[in-house]
């Protein structure tokens, strides 16, 4: 079944928010300070004020003071700076072009105050973090004993950097006042709780506030929470008495729309010669800004991978002069997989056990901490399904065994496990049949819109008439304390490598899901992939640098900042067992958007290790730290 | 954006006139750096002269058998050309590797000349010390984020490296460049062209302000059978270099009558390792050969605290681009 | 070389003031504070999906916000607005071209055909229906670009005369970012128009 609005996207005629030109609109530019911390001094906005078809430019000094003001967020009630490109103003003009350049007229004075934007000489402030109500520290067993008796230890440190989101629509909103009614276009994936923010902050009614987001090119998790730009987009547009049309411009994206936390991982795994784990502490910190705590939690899935009893898993949090960091693709599990995959791979090597049969001989049959049985858990097919399709029996455990004859490659084969915890929440939805047949289905999240084929009863109709009906769904929140929801899976990685130039490349990938049910193949496999292509990513590319004087981002831009381009991806062979896991819902159907980057760059990390010996243990593995090495290239 | 005047000359004189009137005035071919650098507010010309419109396109090769790139035509259009693939595979090479399709056909030969660093902290004005865009301000790379900086030829001043790849191509092939101010037109030889930072790093070129660039010319080459651009990036492609390598080898038999080599990624300009290629001279085309010469290209790096890993990646660089050029294992 | 000279004429630059960390201005500081005002508008023509158009523009909009403010072909995406990802893609007299970098008044007397302009009514293009069926998209804001890209890519190949493997379409649609991840079907449906173009049934030819 092919996407439904596929027609709309391949003509160019799906409208997005920055597509919608309102009547009679300004275009506004955000403001951004160049300082980490301090105050703003003074700003000289005279130029711009008087420049070619500006209409005025908001500051904290002429914002009006909103009643429902949030921390968290700039919206010009106060002069204080507290990260490099936080907003501080907007200019508002006819175009386009005279707000661009009445920006660049804006002179600002700051006065400085020390910013705190070193990660490692953080660690001594950290403090406990928690993840959407779950706590950050969290053991069972006895970590100790059980390193006591183990036989065989790793005790390792990975380090994974700032990313960067950058899905390919920069965030957009225009904004539209009638009285007290406001009507948004936003680029949200969250648009309920756009609606209930907004009437908070602006003091009306939540029935006052519509949002509307038809189509959304890319989110990843930076267009779930509310932005400055989006509340500065409505302010203005109050102020000016007209629709203001707000777009952020690339490196505007890097600092005020959130990002991945870095994260500086400990994990400690002992175990028995037999590869059998008695201990596993995962010690995780991550920073987050000093408007607002968010925790990558990162050791979240060490709780529930593996038959560990003794586990410890602790999160801290350390503040920096930095933009908030917020969810991103499988927040904490892509980090976290990350980390603990690697470590087993480790644990591999060191008690000379191949990979798979290690994770094998750690099969969690019920969850490690509750001890409750999983809804619906079938990741040993996926080992030995992925396995087979990889062609995993022919692997020489050796470092640098494997070679290309004629280029003089390196090959390496590595895998890792995939997870992810299986959400649910309340929803509705609304489901309307058109006498031509057509049935409408308005959703939430448009990802979800698309991919389902309708399954309702069939309803006999009078000819002409339009039924509607509505549906709600609240999950069984019973369910929790029944069993454990979550979803796996089995990833096997190919890469060359150079080994005197020490390029990487991913030649193929194979990986195996049991995510239940699924419910349309193609939408699938395209959202398995796509995880699987941010994993790559997350292993050899993606990197913020942030400038260590002035808290800025060096890379700020999609040149500098590297995704995935088409010839960074190579084979990449997906499938799902496709087994319905009616415990966890009664279509059995688990969500599949994440479960792909889980475990992904572990695998190519663990592939590179099998190349070259050289074991990377900070992402992303770049040419230069497969040089460090001497003696590596032989 | 400043506001600027726009104007579209069809003779080349009447550019000429426009650029010795006002210095505030810029050439406008295919744009793709210099609109991007007045977006970031790093280029504030008061005046656009857009020259598309004068014949400088063409790509012939002249009586006495050099080739002669007009300074408009595209690059895309250059590398696929008939003469240049023949003659010149190894510019045709590494124009494709550069930038992207859509870039390579708005690009000219020209502009690729003229492009500018792609330093963090020259592109972005939020940056406050860059001495190539502030003279005096300091260099913020120095003891910023340098891992894509120069090792070789930079200054106190500034460790910018140039980020063309065409021009390590045209440097290997000792092209000179043709152009034309008030007074006639001159020749500028290609390893002139482009400066060293040395104490202005703010001039990155020895093109006067009045002039225009109206070709690049290629002497015949005896290097068309033996040669390879080596293109070392952090992603397959859509990158700029972190260490590129034109090399090219003249054989008699098997032995090497006379190399070029030519660098990128490590300096201000594409870097002529000279005593590189004396060292071959002479010598059979074995990759012991290779790795004894190719050390002697970083004899007098001076890395930086992120970019190391340059002086160990060059010589590998150079050994590989000879492999591949000389078509030896 | 007379270095003092240029030197010179490059001097109206204004220093930042200060030390970094003390208080200082820090933010662009034009170059020259006042000038004379040039024309804020000047007029161009342009053939735009085969339809003449006239328009008075600002010098300084590129040809990607004319397409999408001015005229309201919204199906060209602004991804970055520095030819750094390629969502903005069109057709140029039918060379695929990054439209944010390009400025409106110079394609005064140029053909442009963005994405709205490869279908014929309602027939689809051939890739517009290969991208759909090969699945070559997700969130579809690329898409537009991606296509157009292809479009240009085919016909270079043809100009060229040269064989289009897999590897070479992945090289040469490296100038089109997606990050949902969609390049396996992307190339899969460039690779099955390809087939079509030139009447050869074996799809398994030309993978590489």
């Amino acid at each position: 079944m092919n996407r439904v609005d596929g027609k709309l996207k391949v003509t160019g005629a799906a409208r997005f928010t920055a597509g919608f030109k309102p009547q009679n609109g300004a275009y506004g530019v955000i403001l951004q300070s160049t300082i980490a911390h301090g105050r703003i001094a003074r700003m000289d906005v005279g130029k711009a004020e008087s420049s070619d078809g500006v209409l005025a430019v908001l500051t904290h000094r002429n914002a009006p003071k909103l009643p429902g003001v949030e921390e968290r967020i700039s919206m010009l009630q106060n002069s204080n700076v507290e990260y490099n490109n936080q907003p501080i103003g907007v200019v508002l003009a006819e175009s386009h072009e005279q707000a661009v350049h009445a920006a660049s007229l804006v002179k600002v004075r700051y006065d400085f105050l020390p910013s705190k934007l070193d990660f490692q000489s953080g660690f001594v402030r950290g403090y406990p973090g928690s993840h959407i109500g779950e706590p950050g520290d969290l053991a069972f067993g006895n970590v100790e004993d059980g390193l006591r008796q183990a036989e065989v230890r790793i005790d390792q440190v990975y380090r994974t950097p700032i990313m960067h989101h950058n899905p390919m629509e920069p965030h957009a909103t225009i904004a539209e006042w009638d009285g007290d009614r406001l009507t948004i276009h936003d680029t949200t994936q969250n648009i309920s709780g756009h609606k209930e923010k907004l009437a908070t902050i602006f003091g009306i009614p939540a029935e006052n506030v519509r949002v509307v987001s038809l189509f959304l090119g890319g989110g990843f998790g930076c267009k779930g929470e509310v932005w400055s730009h989006t509340v500065i987009a409505a302010m203005a547009a109050r102020y000016v008495r007209r629709p203001v049309k707000l777009v952020l411009d690339r490196p505007q994206m890097f600092g005020p729309v959130g990002a991945r936390a870095q994260t500086f991982q400990h994990l400690t795994l002992g175990a028995k010669p037999d590869g059998k784990l008695m201990a596993i502490r995962h010690e995780v910190l991550a920073h987050t800004s000093y408007v607002e705590d968010y925790l990558e939690s990162s050791a979240f899935p060490t709780r529930v991978m593996y038959a560990c009893p003794n586990v410890s898993t602790t999160h801290r949090l350390v503040q920096l002069n930095l933009g908030t960091p917020t969810y991103a693709r499988a927040p904490g599990v892509a980090t976290g997989t990350y980390a603990i995959e690697v470590a087993m791979d480790e644990l591999a090597y060191a008690i000379h056990m191949d990979p798979v049969a290690l994770r094998q001989a750690n099969y969690a049959e019920v969850d490690a901490h509750s001890k409750l049985p999983f809804t619906g858990k079938h990741l040993d097919a996926c080992y030995s399904q992925g396995a087979e399709r990889f062609g995993w029996s022919k692997r020489n455990p050796e470092p640098g065994s494997m070679r290309e004859e004629r280029s003089g490659l390196r090959i390496g084969w590595g895998m890792a496990t995939e997870t992810c915890p299986a959400n649910s929440g309340p929803a509705s939805a609304l489901v309307r049949m058109q006498p031509d047949g057509r049935v409408l289905v308005p959703a939430g999240s448009m990802t979800t819109a698309v991919q389902s084929n309708a399954r309702f009863h069939g309803h006999n109709a009078s000819a002409g008439e339009i039924i509607e009906a509505t549906a709600a769904i609240e999950p069984d929140e019973s369910l929790k304390r029944k069993a454990s929801a979550h979803s796996f899976g089995a990833v096997f990685a190919e890469v060359t490598v150079d080994p005197e130039l020490g390029m990487v490349k991913v030649r193929r990938i194979v990986a195996v899901f049991d995510v239940g049910g699924v419910l349309n193949e193609q939408t699938a496999r395209s959202q398995f992939i796509g995880g699987i292509v941010c994993g790559i990513s997350l292993a050899l590319l993606e990197n913020t640098l942030v400038d260590a004087r002035t808290g800025r981002f060096a890379n700020g831009n999609l040149s500098e900042y590297h995704v995935p381009v088409n010839a960074d991806i190579g084979e990449i062979d997906v499938s799902a067992l496709n087994i319905p896991d009616t415990t966890f819902n009664s279509i059995g159907v688990r969500d599949i958007g994440e479960i792909g980057i889980t475990g992904t760059a572990a695998a190519i990390s663990n592939a590179v290790f099998h190349a070259t010996g050289i074991r990377v243990r900070d992402l992303p593995i770049t040419l230069d730290k497969l040089q460090a090495h001497p003696g590596s290239n032989n | 954006m400043f506001p600027f005047e726009y104007e579209r000359p069809t003779q080349q004189d009447k550019v000429i006139d426009s650029l010795s009137r006002s210095h505030r005035t810029k050439i406008l071919a295919g744009g793709t750096n210099l609109v991007d650098l007045m977006k970031n507010g790093v280029e504030q010309p008061e005046r656009l002269v857009d020259i598309n419109r004068l014949d400088l396109t063409g790509i012939v090769q002249l009586g006495d058998g050099r080739v002669r790139l007009g300074a408009l035509a595209h690059n895309s259009d250059t590398a696929n050309h008939p003469l240049i693939r023949e003659h010149y595979p190894l510019l045709s090479q590494a124009i494709l590797s550069g930038a992207s399709p859509q870039l390579r056909n708005m690009a000219t030969n020209g502009g690729n000349l003229l492009q500018r660093t792609r330093c963090y902290y020259f592109t972005d004005p939020g940056f406050p010390q860059c001495n190539k865009r502030l003279p005096g301000s300091g260099c913020g790379a120095l003891e910023g984020f340098n891992r894509i900086h120069a090792i070789l030829g930079s200054s106190r001043q500034c460790v910018a490296t140039h980020p063309s790849d065409m021009c390590v191509a045209l440097a290997a092939l000792d092209a000179s460049v043709r152009v034309q101010n008030s007074k006639g037109i001159r020749t500028i030889e290609f390893s002139k062209f482009h400066r060293l930072p040395g104490d202005t790093p703010s001039v990155d070129t020895n093109l006067e302000p009045d002039e225009l660039i109206l070709s690049i010319d290629l002497p015949p080459s005896p290097f068309a059978s033996h040669s390879h651009y080596l293109n070392i990036r952090d992603r397959a492609s859509y990158a700029f270099a972190l260490v590129s390598v034109a090399a090219a080898l003249e054989m008699d038999g098997e032995k090497i009558q006379s190399a070029r080599i030519a660098l990128g990624g490590v300096a201000h300009k594409p870097w002529r390792a000279t005593e590189v290629e004396n060292e071959l001279v002479g010598r059979r085309a074995a990759r012991s050969a290779f790795e004894s010469a190719a050390r002697l290209a970083v004899r007098d790096a001076r890395p930086l605290n992120h970019n190391m890993f340059k002086v160990e990646l060059v010589p590998h660089a150079i050994v590989r681009a000879l492999s591949l050029a000389g078509g030896v294992a | 070389m007379n270095d003092q000279r240029l030197e010179f004429n490059r001097r109206d630059c204004v220093k930042t003031a200060g030390p970094i960390t003390g208080a200082a201005v820090i933010s662009v500081p034009p170059l020259i504070d006042a000038r004379d005002a040039p024309p804020s508008r000047v007029s161009m023509n342009i053939l735009i999906n085969g339809k003449p158009c006239s328009f008075t523009v600002d010098p300084r909009m590129t040809l990607l916000d004319l397409l999408r403010e001015r005229i309201g072909l919204t199906g060209t995406k602004k991804g970055c607005d520095h030819g750094q990802c390629g969502a903005c893609t069109v057709l140029v007299n039918g060379r695929r071209i990054n439209s944010c970098l390009s400025l409106a008044l110079t394609n005064d007397g140029e053909t442009i055909t963005t994405i709205e302009g490869l279908a014929v009514g309602d027939q689809l293009h051939p890739l517009q229906t290969a991208f759909i069926e090969c699945d070559g998209l997700q969130c579809g804001y690329c898409t537009p670009g991606q296509i157009c890209s292809a479009a240009g890519l085919l016909r270079e190949a043809a100009q060229e005369r040269t064989e289009l493997t897999d590897d070479e379409i992945r090289e040469q649609m490296s100038g089109n970012i997606c990050r949902c991840g969609a390049y396996p079907g992307i190339v899969e449906a460039i690779h099955k128009v390809y087939r079509q173009s030139r009447g050869s049934d074996d799809s398994a030819a030309g993978r590489g």
